[in-house]
């Protein structure tokens, strides 16, 4: 009942931080600065781990695809097969989850911090927000970076495949056949698809990873569990949203 | 919309016509636990009203109730007629509280600690918050802190750049949460000066929260003595100094009895 109860509140507080950050939207132009800087520690700090992740994911893709379809000749399908798993799937998702672990935790430890030191106290002693001025900033900011993270890691993720498909020896198909079936295959829509669930991603992320620092009480120790906690919270919130997000879009677009 | 617009120029602080406060029959229960039990009081404009108590009185929790941290269970605080609990009061009045800890932005200089809310509310421009926020230093004797931070500077310099955050928002209503607390008498001495001649400057009505008995008996003009939650006596230094309560004789002088420690008697 105690955790059916703190489900509830919890769910209640995100919801009203929600309406309280978007109520805030209009004070964005003012503050620019902290947008971008928001910009630069969600999108630029994350490139290249993205970067490196992506390659390898396209990269295991195209093996496991040649070694699966080389007894029966499809080979030059690893192409198409990349191609939608990474931009329907496995890019939004994998960008999502190395948002939740490498910016999430951090946001959650700043504002944990913030409040269990008071300084949350004070800015609301102050008449400032914390809605508009820690939380707005980055809600924005993520929603202009996903899509950027998105697309780098379908197009990394693209050409590790691409790179495999073409120097490992039991598959051995060019570049141009790869990329033919790939361009064939994946859409535009299939694009889409994916980012929009990397936007829906993002946004979730960052707005429980900052409601849960937020609500922290307590000293170091429970700054730590906040942590935890958001991040283990942002992946759930990710798998379960991908199901019914997914659901959606195919209802929405049918191949 | 700042919620109290300071004045154009720092010296003009002056004309901001200090408020009064009034506690109403707080209560303020933590589940099974009392922590607050039907506290009333009233602090004049431009008093220093200090609320004294041993640890865990419920002396914070009642500072938090005047700027609106906390709800109560029942009663209220009314700060000019406006109940403290609702968020446009800070609009109406400005109320400045000097936390325990400082609760010093960290990530941020002296400088930008002051300048914060004079930025985020649009107070002027650059060059006029400079002023500002250069004036309040010079106060607190603080100019050569501007650049530094807040994890550079001692525990007595946090204390004072706290006080210097809450005055270049020029408040009315100027709250302290233990401001000599883990500072040497000297310190302490410094400290409870510049709360008085604050007062005696900007004519603004201040609630210090403090078991120090000297910051008390020197700068008050009232004091409140909060214990377990009950507020036993108000009156002024003298009528406290003279007063018969064993309670708070014991309180202003503790005897020390090694034979018969205080803390057996409570295990007994």
């Amino acid at each position: 009942m105690k955790q059916l109860r703190n489900i509830c509140d919890g769910v209640g507080s995100v919801l009203a931080l929600l309406v309280r950050s978007v109520g805030y939207a209009g004070t964005l132009p003012l503050q620019l600065g902290r947008f971008i800087e928001q910009c630069y520690l969600i999108g630029y700090t994350t490139l290249p781990i993205v970067a490196i992740l992506s390659f390898f994911i396209g990269s295991v893709l195209a093996l496991q695809a040649g070694y699966s379809m080389q007894d029966f000749g499809a080979k030059s399908f690893i192409g198409s097969l990349v191609g939608l798993s990474m931009a329907r799937e496995l890019g939004p998702m994998m960008v999502s989850i190395l948002l939740a672990g490498r910016v999430g935790s951090a946001i959650t430890a700043e504002l944990a911090s913030m409040k269990v030191y008071q300084e949350i106290d004070a800015l609301e002693t102050m008449n400032i927000p914390p809605a508009r001025m820690l939380v707005m900033p980055r809600l924005a900011a993520v929603i202009v970076m996903m899509p950027v993270l998105t697309i780098i890691a379908n197009l990394v993720g693209w050409f590790g495949g691409a790179f495999v498909s073409s120097h490992v020896k039991f598959i051995d198909i060019d570049s141009s056949t790869y990329f033919g079936a790939l361009r064939h295959y994946t859409k535009f829509k299939d694009v889409a698809n994916g980012l929009i669930k990397a936007e829906v991603f993002g946004f979730v992320v960052v707005l429980v990873c900052c409601s849960i620092g937020l609500r922290t009480r307590g000293g170091p120790r429970e700054i730590g569990a906040s942590v935890t906690r958001a991040v283990v919270t942002s992946l759930i919130m990710i798998l379960v949203l991908d199901y019914f997000l997914t659901q959606v879009l195919l209802l929405i677009s049918p191949s | 919309m700042p919620f109290c617009s300071p004045p154009a120029h720092p010296d003009a602080s002056q004309e901001v016509p200090a408020v009064g406060v009034k506690v109403e029959n707080l209560v303020k229960n933590f589940g099974s636990l009392s922590v607050l039990k039907n506290v009333s009081f009233e602090v004049k404009p431009g008093e220093i009203f200090v609320l004294m108590g041993p640890s865990g009185s419920g002396k914070s929790v009642l500072l938090r109730h005047v700027v609106g941290l906390e709800r109560a269970t029942s009663g209220r605080v009314m700060i000019e007629g406006h109940d403290a609990a609702v968020e446009e009061t800070r609009q109406h009045v400005c109320i400045g509280l000097v936390f325990q800890a400082g609760a010093l932005f960290n990530s941020l200089s002296v400088y930008d600690n002051l300048a914060l809310y004079l930025r985020e509310h649009r107070v002027g421009s650059e060059a006029e918050i400079k002023t500002k926020v250069l004036h309040a230093l010079k106060i607190l004797s603080l100019e050569n802190t501007a650049k530094k931070f807040p994890s550079d500077l001692s525990g007595g310099m946090k204390k004072r750049v706290a006080i210097a955050r809450s005055l270049v928002m020029e408040p009315q209503l100027l709250l302290y949460d233990e401001p000599t607390s883990e500072l040497d008498p000297v310190m302490a001495a410094t400290i409870s000066e510049i709360i008085a001649s604050l007062r005696d400057q900007y004519r603004v009505t201040s609630i210090v929260v403090s078991h120090d008995r000297d910051l008390a008996l020197n700068i008050a003009d009232r004091i409140g003595l909060l214990m377990n939650g009950e507020l036993i006596m108000v009156g002024t230094p003298a009528e406290l100094k003279a007063s018969q309560d064993p309670r708070i004789v014991d309180f202003l002088h503790p005897k020390f009895d090694l034979h018969n420690p205080r803390f057996k008697k409570l295990e007994t």
